[in-house]
């Protein structure tokens, strides 16, 4: 028993040391965030001193140049709506698609389902171009475009459980004098609550995060860059010059994430598992 | 009921057919159609025959970003599977700081690619810079970083699958082991890892699909220098969409290669999937 007291002693203190290691990349953009732009580069390990202190005036540079309030904005918006857009339609069709057994609906379930192993280079052209020409090149294009791409593994992962829910409820609900409309609402919606809340972390982290669909169908040259898309822009072309600005507009960018996780890690990590279990 | 339902077809399934067909299938069907043709913009199309195919296997580029991507992709699905799996052992040990640890060690996954990428590329520079050198001066250089980037990002979601997977080795199991006489090294080959097979495959393919479609961390990172030596597939198709003007059918092409491997690795892990699930 005592050598397993120590074994496991030492093994807390190597997990100690590989914290450190995992958040040393987060902390040196942190501490590099705070310096003067000009001696990052000099030593860019050190702690800031008296002389290579900025205090904000890297985060001032970055908002400014990079308008980063305004892509925080946009972000939250494309992915706010687009995750709602996405668990609204999404269930509704998952449950007509489970519940109505003719030949287009299950080649419909099977569309979907081949969407989802299709790499989005084999489609990015095309669908940039399309989007370009039906003028869905706006933030509101890009819900209806998110919907598109999200709607295989949301209708997926919906189908695999709407499955497992037992027609009795809904057929009372039915004799009770509910349409389809109020059954699915009423009934079907709250028992797939917990599918639901996995569809919407997977959509969320994917939207949030995701770079070359808003770069392509948006652009740079509008106002509605997302963050993914205006950090690129800032610090796109190699070697970029500000590197205070680059380092506190990275920070910027971490903290909403690591706000999101620290609050919902218990959905987020269940969710995750599930949807690596069944996608 | 079946019959009621049927006729809300429109309510039910339209809305998302439309985003679908705008999002998915007219690019999709118009992609494949593309491939075969010589184009500036979608509207001037001419129809070519296979000489995109042709163009590629004269495409140096495309071979070199290939063997980058598989030699990548083996590298980093060994380390992530191995450094995952060893973490997950010890955090079912139950000590000290558990949860601490799980939360640290998960939190890379939810950074995303870009941003991940420039972090990577400043703190890589930054320990370079003591040898006078830098990341784009040497293409392993930018192989390395990039496995050690997708270590930092992907080992914690790994992780968190297999402790999923240790936690549901019963208990008896292991205790009748050890009874037996087993020692730690032979409960962990012959009880744990062949119980844990099913999140092993599940990692295995998640890995090898992220790794292989692997694209904004490399934009990120390197975007590919030195010369083209650290760009992968999808980096490639991206380059010659965007930057080769007369070359967008030849892109066209890429991407439909790059499809039939991608869905060739799906359906080998489906295949894989459902015949394990015979035997259980």
């Amino acid at each position: 028993m005592k050598k397993k007291k120590l074994s496991n002693a030492i093994l807390f203190c190597v997990l100690c040391v590989l914290v450190v290691i995992f958040l040393t990349p987060i902390f040196f953009v942190v501490l590099n965030s705070f310096k003067g732009k000009l001696f990052i580069s000099n030593d860019p390990f050190a702690f800031p001193t008296k002389e290579t202190f900025a205090g904000l005036s890297n985060y001032i540079n970055g908002i400014e140049k990079t308008n980063f309030f305004a892509s925080f904005g946009w972000s939250a918006f494309i992915t706010v709506f687009s995750v709602l857009a996405i668990l609204l339609f999404t269930s509704m069709t998952a449950y007509y698609l489970t519940r109505v057994k003719t030949k287009i609906t299950s080649v419909l379930y099977y569309l979907f389902v081949f969407s989802m192993i299709v790499p989005f280079q084999m489609v990015m052209f095309t669908m940039s171009k399309l989007a370009n020409m039906t003028h869905l090149n706006n933030p509101v294009g890009m819900v209806i475009l998110y919907l598109g791409f999200g709607a295989g593994l949301s209708i997926f992962m919906f189908c695999g459980f709407i499955k497992s829910v037992p027609l009795d409820i809904e057929e009372a609900a039915m004799i009770d004098g509910c349409n389809p409309l109020q059954t699915f609402f009423k009934v079907v919606l709250p028992i797939l609550k917990p599918t639901a809340i996995t569809v919407a972390i997977l959509n969320a982290m994917w939207i949030w995060n995701d770079y070359l669909l808003p770069y392509l169908v948006i652009g740079l040259s509008t106002p509605y860059k997302t963050i993914p898309v205006s950090v690129q822009y800032l610090v796109g072309s190699y070697g970029a010059k500000d590197m205070g600005a680059m380092m506190a507009l990275l920070v910027l960018s971490i903290i909403p994430i690591i706000i999101f996780y620290l609050t919902c890690q218990k959905y987020i990590i269940e969710g995750v598992v599930a949807g690596a279990v069944k996608g | 009921m079946q019959k009621t339902l049927k006729r809300y077809f429109p309510i039910f399934v339209v809305p998302t057919l439309i985003a679908f067909s705008f999002a998915f299938i007219i690019p999709f069907v118009m992609g494949v159609y593309l491939s075969f043709c010589k184009f500036k913009t979608i509207t001037n199309a001419q129809f070519i025959g296979f000489d995109n195919y042709i163009k590629i296997f004269a495409d140096k580029d495309f071979l070199n970003s290939f063997l980058f991507t598989l030699k990548f992709s083996v590298v980093s699905i060994v380390t992530i599977n191995v450094f995952a799996f060893m973490l997950a052992l010890a955090l079912t040990k139950k000590i000290k700081g558990t949860n601490l640890f799980r939360t640290v060690f998960f939190m890379p996954n939810l950074i995303g690619g870009i941003i991940l990428g420039y972090i990577w590329q400043q703190m890589i520079n930054a320990v370079l810079l003591r040898y006078e050198t830098t990341l784009i001066a040497n293409a392993t250089y930018g192989f390395w970083g990039l496995v050690i980037l997708m270590n930092w990002q992907m080992i914690g979601y790994m992780m968190i699958i297999y402790i999923a997977g240790l936690q549901n080795v019963p208990t008896d199991l292991i205790e009748a082991a050890q009874i037996d006489g087993a020692t730690g090294w032979q409960i962990l080959t012959r009880v744990k890892i062949p119980m844990v097979m099913p999140s092993i495959t599940i990692c295995l393919f998640l890995t090898v699909s992220n790794s292989f479609k692997l694209f904004d961390q490399n934009l990120a990172l390197t975007a590919g220098a030195p010369s083209k030596k650290t760009a992968m597939m999808a980096l490639d198709i991206y380059n010659t969409f965007y930057g080769r003007t007369g070359f967008e059918g030849v892109g066209q092409a890429k991407a439909v290669l790059f499809f039939i491997i991608a869905a060739a690795i799906a359906l080998t892990q489906l295949a894989v999937t459902r015949r394990k699930e015979v035997e259980q």
